[in-house]
């Protein structure tokens, strides 16, 4: 990695020779990462362990005694029942629909940033608001502004005055994408700005020159060479949007009205149905489909840094 | 570089979309905990101007023990993965040893692990051995995401560091880890507390732990007391009273967002782009 080659001191002796500088060295780097490496294997590693035992069991709280081995039957229970697959569907809409709408906003926020004329600073403060409030805060916020009994939104010119969208799916499911959206994009700019800094201005120019419009500036240089700082965006953004559970939670409590995404379907069976052995199958399918997500982002992202270096 | 009258016009207007974007829903909030019960369906901004409502959120327990949960929480959680990520990072920014990328990617993976995948074992586990509706209980798990965030943004940081004034204080005669206290330590103070400042934040947001893996005042932290308020009827939320609270909340996040906003914006990007 260009980390490694980078902060390896100056004059450090040859890797194979090892001299007891280098050993000493080597002891403190493990010292140094041992509490970290061990907590983050204890705070993870067991409890998904302990799931994964769980999951194998039939265990409900209200009948502890009937505790059983019970193999993989938890799993055929919630891959073979509708409600998983109509969740796993509520999820990825929503997922898609707000990341995706998040991309396009980022980028349009982090281009107005990246040629910003003045007033830098209060636009970066803005929208730090958002990334900053608590979740529940915000989602709070939009419910109440979207509940007629309470919010400015049915009071709205050209919406008509008795609207009430908490009270359908599709409505629901708006709010849910609108506060997530609202909530996130900021973070995805700023992610994406930092990104913009990393493109040469000259390879602009050199276009400018050559004829090419802003709109071809846009598409034939500033995204291709933008490609890995987009995936990492797109990555971070997707895992956190599949877990989503707060803007469900308080907005349409319970996942009611077919908003249930899958996080709130592992809650409602752990915590309200007390199924563990149930709940845990849910869990451990979940964390199976964020690995997934994760590969495929990484796939992506070494195919497209691989193509980068060959044609640079 | 000149710029056109037109393009002044365009800029202020993309500022303006962009503070009414961020403002509109913390502005209805705030409007929403000013107003009386007989102002909250009048759909106007800033009707009334009442502080009952925040006389009400302050006179009740269960929102002081909340607040009081959630900064002690969120500074324990705080404290404890900076310190363990600084030395980490320490080391993989610094030191030549093999596994470092090992160790920035096993971290990387642990951010990305999702809460509700273990929320039914801790359940189980916390009951059993006494630490359900603990601040303990709520600390552990929050080194999940706060560790690995601490480690990576730590990590970018440290790398921007001027290593040779350390190797010049062993030059003179320090040991490593003289010189990683009394050299590193205060270069890399002002990227520490910019780390703390996000991880507190982090820690300050979650609401899957703290509605899981608590039940009374004792360690509710204020997103899942928020979730769990009610009024005098049961059944009807007490819409002026959570936006009190949930305004009470957002201010000191607004405040530490405005003055280090710089700070945050490089921790924010620094880990995800150069890592």
């Amino acid at each position: 990695m260009e980390a490694a080659t980078r902060t390896a001191p100056p004059g450090a002796p040859p890797r194979q020779r090892t001299t007891d500088r280098a050993k000493a060295e080597r002891k403190l780097a493990w010292t140094l990462c041992a509490p970290a490496v061990i907590a983050m294997l204890v705070v993870t590693g067991y409890p998904i362990g302990y799931a994964v035992y769980l999951s194998l069991q039939k265990f409900d709280l209200r009948f502890p005694d009937d505790k059983e081995f019970v193999g993989l039957s938890n799993y055929v229970d919630v891959l073979t029942s509708s409600t998983w697959w109509s969740d796993v569907l509520t999820t990825l809409i929503i997922t898609v629909c707000s990341v995706s709408i998040e991309l396009v906003l980022g980028m349009a926020i982090a281009l107005v940033m990246h040629r910003a004329i003045f007033g830098r600073g209060p636009v970066r403060a803005a929208i730090l608001i958002p990334y900053g409030i608590v979740t529940v805060v915000s989602a709070f916020a939009w419910k109440y502004a979207f509940d007629p009994t309470s919010g400015f939104v049915a009071g709205l010119p050209l919406i008509s005055d008795t609207a009430q969208p908490l009270n359908t799916k599709a409505g629901s499911l708006l709010v849910i994408i609108l506060a997530e959206v609202w909530k996130t994009t900021p973070f995805m700019a700023l992610l994406l700005l930092a990104g913009l800094s990393l493109v040469p201005d000259e390879l602009h120019e050199a276009a400018k020159v050559d004829g090419a419009s802003t709109r071809q500036r846009f598409f034939r240089i500033t995204l291709p060479l933008m490609r890995p700082a987009i995936l990492v965006a797109l990555l971070f953004r997707t895992l956190d949007a599949f877990r989503i559970f707060d803007n469900i939670y308080i907005i349409q409590p319970g996942g009611a009205l077919g908003t249930e995404s899958v996080s709130i379907l592992g809650y409602n069976v752990l915590i309200n149905r007390v199924n563990l052995g149930l709940g845990s199958a849910i869990s451990i399918l979940i964390f199976i489909c964020v690995i997934l997500i994760a590969v495929f982002f990484v796939k992506a992202l070494g195919t497209s840094t691989a193509q980068q270096r060959g044609e640079v | 570089m000149q710029h056109t009258a037109r393009e002044k016009v365009l800029w202020s207007i993309g500022i303006l979309v962009v503070l009414f974007y961020a403002l509109i829903p913390v502005v209805w909030i705030t409007s929403l905990s000013l107003k009386t019960p007989t102002e909250v369906g009048d759909r106007k901004f800033f009707s009334g101007f009442s502080f009952d409502n925040y006389d009400v959120i302050f006179a009740d327990d269960t929102f002081l023990a909340a607040l009081i949960n959630s900064i002690g929480i969120a500074a324990i959680a705080t404290l404890i993965s900076i310190v363990l990520a600084a030395m980490a990072a320490y080391a993989t920014s610094r030191l030549d040893f093999a596994g470092k990328t090992l160790i920035l990617s096993g971290a990387l993976a642990v951010a990305m692990f999702p809460p509700i995948s273990i929320v039914g074992s801790l359940f189980d586990m916390w009951r059993a051995i006494g630490l359900y509706d603990t601040w303990a209980g709520l600390i552990i798990p929050y080194m999940t995401f706060t560790l690995p965030l601490a480690i990576y943004t730590l990590s970018a940081f440290f790398r921007e560091i001027p290593w040779e004034l350390e190797q010049a204080a062993q030059v003179d005669g320090a040991t490593p880890f003289q010189a990683f206290r009394k050299i590193i330590v205060p270069l890399a103070a002002p990227g520490v507390f910019t780390a703390a400042i996000l991880v507190f934040i982090f820690a300050w947001n979650d609401f899957i732990f703290a509605n899981t893996l608590t039940s009374t005042d004792n360690a509710r932290t204020v997103p899942a007391a928020l979730a769990f308020f009610t009024g005098a009827s049961q059944f009807e939320q007490p819409i002026g009273a959570i936006s009190a609270a949930a305004v009470v909340v957002t201010i000191p996040i607004i405040i530490m967002v405005l003055i280090f906003q710089r700070r945050i914006v490089a921790g924010l990007t620094a880990g995800a782009v150069k890592g």
